[in-house]
């Protein structure tokens, strides 16, 4: 034993801890769970919500042992009667301010509050008091704002300001009256939100929740046969994770059972947002090589992140130059099936309704944007579902998940290479670049595959890479306050990077803010959640023949058939969009 | 190479929001340690000149010292101290003190409030009366009573709130320009 040691004893069991250690860490080291809720392992301490009271002898009141470091010869005990009332209490009095809705609610059974009431032994309701009542916030396109269901534990605000950097949200008045919200409590379009929906995944009631497209998707599920023609996607990180919804370990690849799913559901085509992926791929590689060759500005940033996109024109607009201009798969893939694959199919485009499954929220208000819809102003993509929401139709739909055959992807904008597979992981889009930019710069049909430096959850990562002869310096960052780093590192001069990817969540797409909500061993922003989801798409990609986005012989097919040449004027018309400042500005 | 950044008319507008020496208090902290520490006296300043914290004003603080407009209204609606919204020409203050309280100031507060149409931290439409609460003026003799300005009124009854108001009015027809709400 180590003289830097700690000793103390948790309900009267003696264990020795180091310097620093909260009593709440250290009683889950004795296997002594101590209730939270507004306490997140990677967010910092708030200490708001008093569930994690405990007793400490020589004290007449109850300490937060979620802040509170222990001390030499501390005695703690986390179960008093005193304790276990102490904390039911508080419970009852949170639920006291909160809408009696659970059989009705979003997260009816999956809610951190119902689970702490249920456990604490909440069991009738005594103090009827008055309840806080605020309107719902809708006007967001991806994000919804329920401040009556909001408990005030600040994760939202946390995780807004420390992981994201945005600071959309804050608390706002005081005591009874307090509502988290954005600036001036306006609504959340007006607000310098980035819709990421990491709010959502934090959130251990509904507070926050995607906007519902399930409604939409029904509703054009239920036409009689024939009168639209329902393409479904689904995004990568999607099969890496929707299987935890049907209780399938973290980390197992359903890609099959996705499609059988989907079918079951109705969707008339189930292809593949890899597709787009691969595409993107390709024409982000020549948009690189052409930048390599002085034709435009360098470092190139990517772009299928729309969260990172909306951070971009409100925090970082002068970046705008920088970035590509290639659509996301998302919309890359829409954009062909109410063009290519209704010229081919014989459809009108308003034939066509195209739903996206997508790991994300903010890909509800990509697809909403002017600049991904058709001349007339419909939508090249009708509606997005989260993860969670597809979860729910399968549920609701009563399919057997986890005992499904496994099905196909239709063809042709359902084949795709290994490198679309890993577009989901934080690192995904710079490997699969690699991959291709390295075969175009040497010339040679055989470039290295795997590119190690790029993989792993780490919030910002930097790496320089020898291809042809040429040292290419890349960067790769998840998570915003990672992405500011970089830009600011770009903006500041000295190192010429060349090539960076920024993913807007942390972990990547696989922890997406439309991603399905942790099994209770493992939180939000656990690194091993991203890590294992992201090991479920590494293992398809090495399980798959092609690997490289330009040896996807449908996409070289679009390219003879279809487009023309990669960055060509129809690849231009169709798979590029632009940015714009918009405002509210906000501030890094 | 396309110019896209929208920070120097955000500067330049955020200037013109803000009385100037509260510009250069901005300025003179700006980049320092902990300049976010200086919020609430950037705040101040503001008010003092203006009387209250408009949205404007608040965002061009936001910009100018670089600090999350969620924090600055935050902030803003925590302290009882900040006004959100211009103060009426008279200021009337109803007292809810424990004396008053039990002499029926709670009827005072209703009827003023259906007389003026605001609740308490409002003020009416035309910009005369602005309406707070306040705990004990410390003549609790006079209970129930009601501050205007720096007037107090005692014993009142709910039936004597028109002639106190009329008072009021009266004394502001005239030729002066109502401020703007």
């Amino acid at each position: 034993m180590t003289a830097n040691q700690i000793n103390l004893t948790i309900d009267d069991e003696p264990i020795q801890v180091p310097p620093g250690t909260t009593v709440l860490k250290a009683a889950e080291q004795l296997g002594i769970h101590i209730p939270r809720l507004c306490y997140h392992p990677h967010l910092s301490l708030e200490g708001a919500c008093r569930v994690c009271v405990v007793q400490v002898e020589g004290f007449n009141h109850f300490l937060t042992a979620c802040s509170q470091e222990v001390w030499e010869g501390m005695k703690v005990q986390t179960n008093s009667p005193q304790i276990r009332l102490a904390r039911r209490d508080i419970i009852e009095l949170l639920l006291d301010n909160h809408p009696m809705d659970c059989q009705t609610c979003d997260r009816d059974g999956i809610c951190e509050l119902q689970k702490q009431a249920y456990r604490l032994g909440v069991r009738e309701r005594l103090f009827a008091g008055k309840r806080k009542q605020y309107p719902v916030d809708e006007s967001s396109q991806s994000v919804v704002r329920t401040p009556e269901k909001c408990i005030l534990c600040g994760r939202c605000v946390r995780v807004c300001e420390e992981v994201q950097g945005v600071h959309n949200l804050s608390q706002h008045g005081r005591g009874f009256n307090t509502v988290v919200g954005p600036a001036n409590l306006s609504r959340m379009d007006e607000s310098v939100c980035i819709m990421c929906g990491q709010c959502i995944n934090v959130c251990p009631t509904a507070a926050f929740l995607e906007k519902d497209h399930t409604e939409r998707v029904w509703e054009a599920l239920s036409l009689p046969r024939g009168v639209k023609h329902i393409v479904v996607q689904p995004a990568p990180s999607i099969r890496a994770a929707i299987g935890e919804c049907f209780d399938m370990p973290v980390g197992t690849p359903v890609t099959g059972k996705l499609i059988t799913a989907l079918r079951r559901l109705g969707f008339d085509a189930v292809f593949d947002t890899n597709f787009g992926a691969d595409l993107t791929i390709i024409e982000e590689a020549n948009e690189f090589l052409r930048r390599m060759q002085g034709e435009g500005p360098l470092p190139l940033l990517t772009s299928c992140s729309p969260g990172w996109v909306n951070f971009l024109e409100k925090f970082y607009p002068e970046m705008i130059p920088y970035t590509s201009t290639c659509k996301s798969p998302m919309s890359m893939l829409s954009t062909l099936v109410k063009t290519y694959y209704a010229e081919k199919k014989g459809l009108k485009p308003e034939e066509i309704y195209s739903v996206a499954i997508m790991p994300c929220v903010a890909k509800k208000f990509e697809a909403s944007r002017p600049e991904h819809a058709m001349a007339d102003g419909t939508p090249y993509t009708d509606a997005v579902l989260t993860t969670r929401e597809l979860a729910w139709m399968i549920k609701s739909y009563g399919i057997d998940f986890v005992n499904l055959p496994d099905g196909e992807f239709d063809r042709p904008l359902g084949i795709s290479s290994g490198a679309a597979d890993i577009f989901g992981a934080t690192g995904g889009v710079m490997e699969a670049a690699l991959r291709t930019a390295a075969v175009k710069l040497t010339g040679k049909e055989l470039g290295p595959l795997e590119f190690e430096h790029v993989r792993g959850v780490t919030g910002l990562k930097e790496a320089t890479i020898q291809v042809a002869g040429i040292e290419v310096n890349i960067a790769v960052s998840n998570g915003l306050t990672n992405a500011k780093t970089i830009l600011e590192k770009v903006k500041a001069g000295g190192k010429q990077y060349h090539l960076i990817e920024i993913m807007a969540c942390p972990g990547g797409c696989v922890a997406g803010g439309g991603q399905p909500y942790p099994p209770t061993d493992m939180g939000v922003l656990d690194p091993q959640l991203p890590l294992l989801r992201a090991k479920a798409l590494y293992k398809i990609d090495t399980d798959k023949q092609l690997r490289r986005s330009h040896e996807n012989p449908a996409i070289e097919h679009l390219y003879q058939d279809f487009l023309g040449e990669p960055n060509g004027e129809k690849s231009h018309q169709l798979l590029h969009t632009h940015y714009q400042a918009r405002l509210p500005r906000g501030i890094r | 190479m396309m110019m896209t950044d929208n920070w120097t008319e955000i500067e330049a507008a955020s200037e013109a929001a803000l009385p100037e020496p509260v510009v250069a208090f901005i300025r003179q902290h700006r980049g320092m340690a902990h300049s976010e520490s200086q919020l609430i006296a950037t705040l101040h300043m503001v008010q003092a000149a203006n009387g209250f914290l408009s949205r404007e004003a608040m965002q061009a603080v936001a910009q100018l010292a670089q600090i999350p407009l969620a924090k600055v209204t935050g902030v803003a609606t925590f302290y009882h101290y900040f006004r959100l919204h211009p103060r009426g020409r008279h200021m009337i203050n109803v007292c809810l003190g424990t004396a008053c309280y039990v002499k029926g100031a709670d009827k005072i507060a209703q009827r003023l409030m259906a007389d003026l149409g605001i609740q308490f931290g409002e003020t009416t439409k035309d910009g005369m009366f602005s309406l707070e609460s306040t705990r004990c003026l410390g003549c609790c003799g006079l209970a129930p009573v009601v501050m205007v300005d720096d007037q107090v009124h005692g014993p009142v009854e709910p039936a004597d709130i028109t002639t106190i108001l009329g008072k009021y009015i009266k004394k502001d027809k005239g030729p002066k320009a109502p401020v703007t709400v």
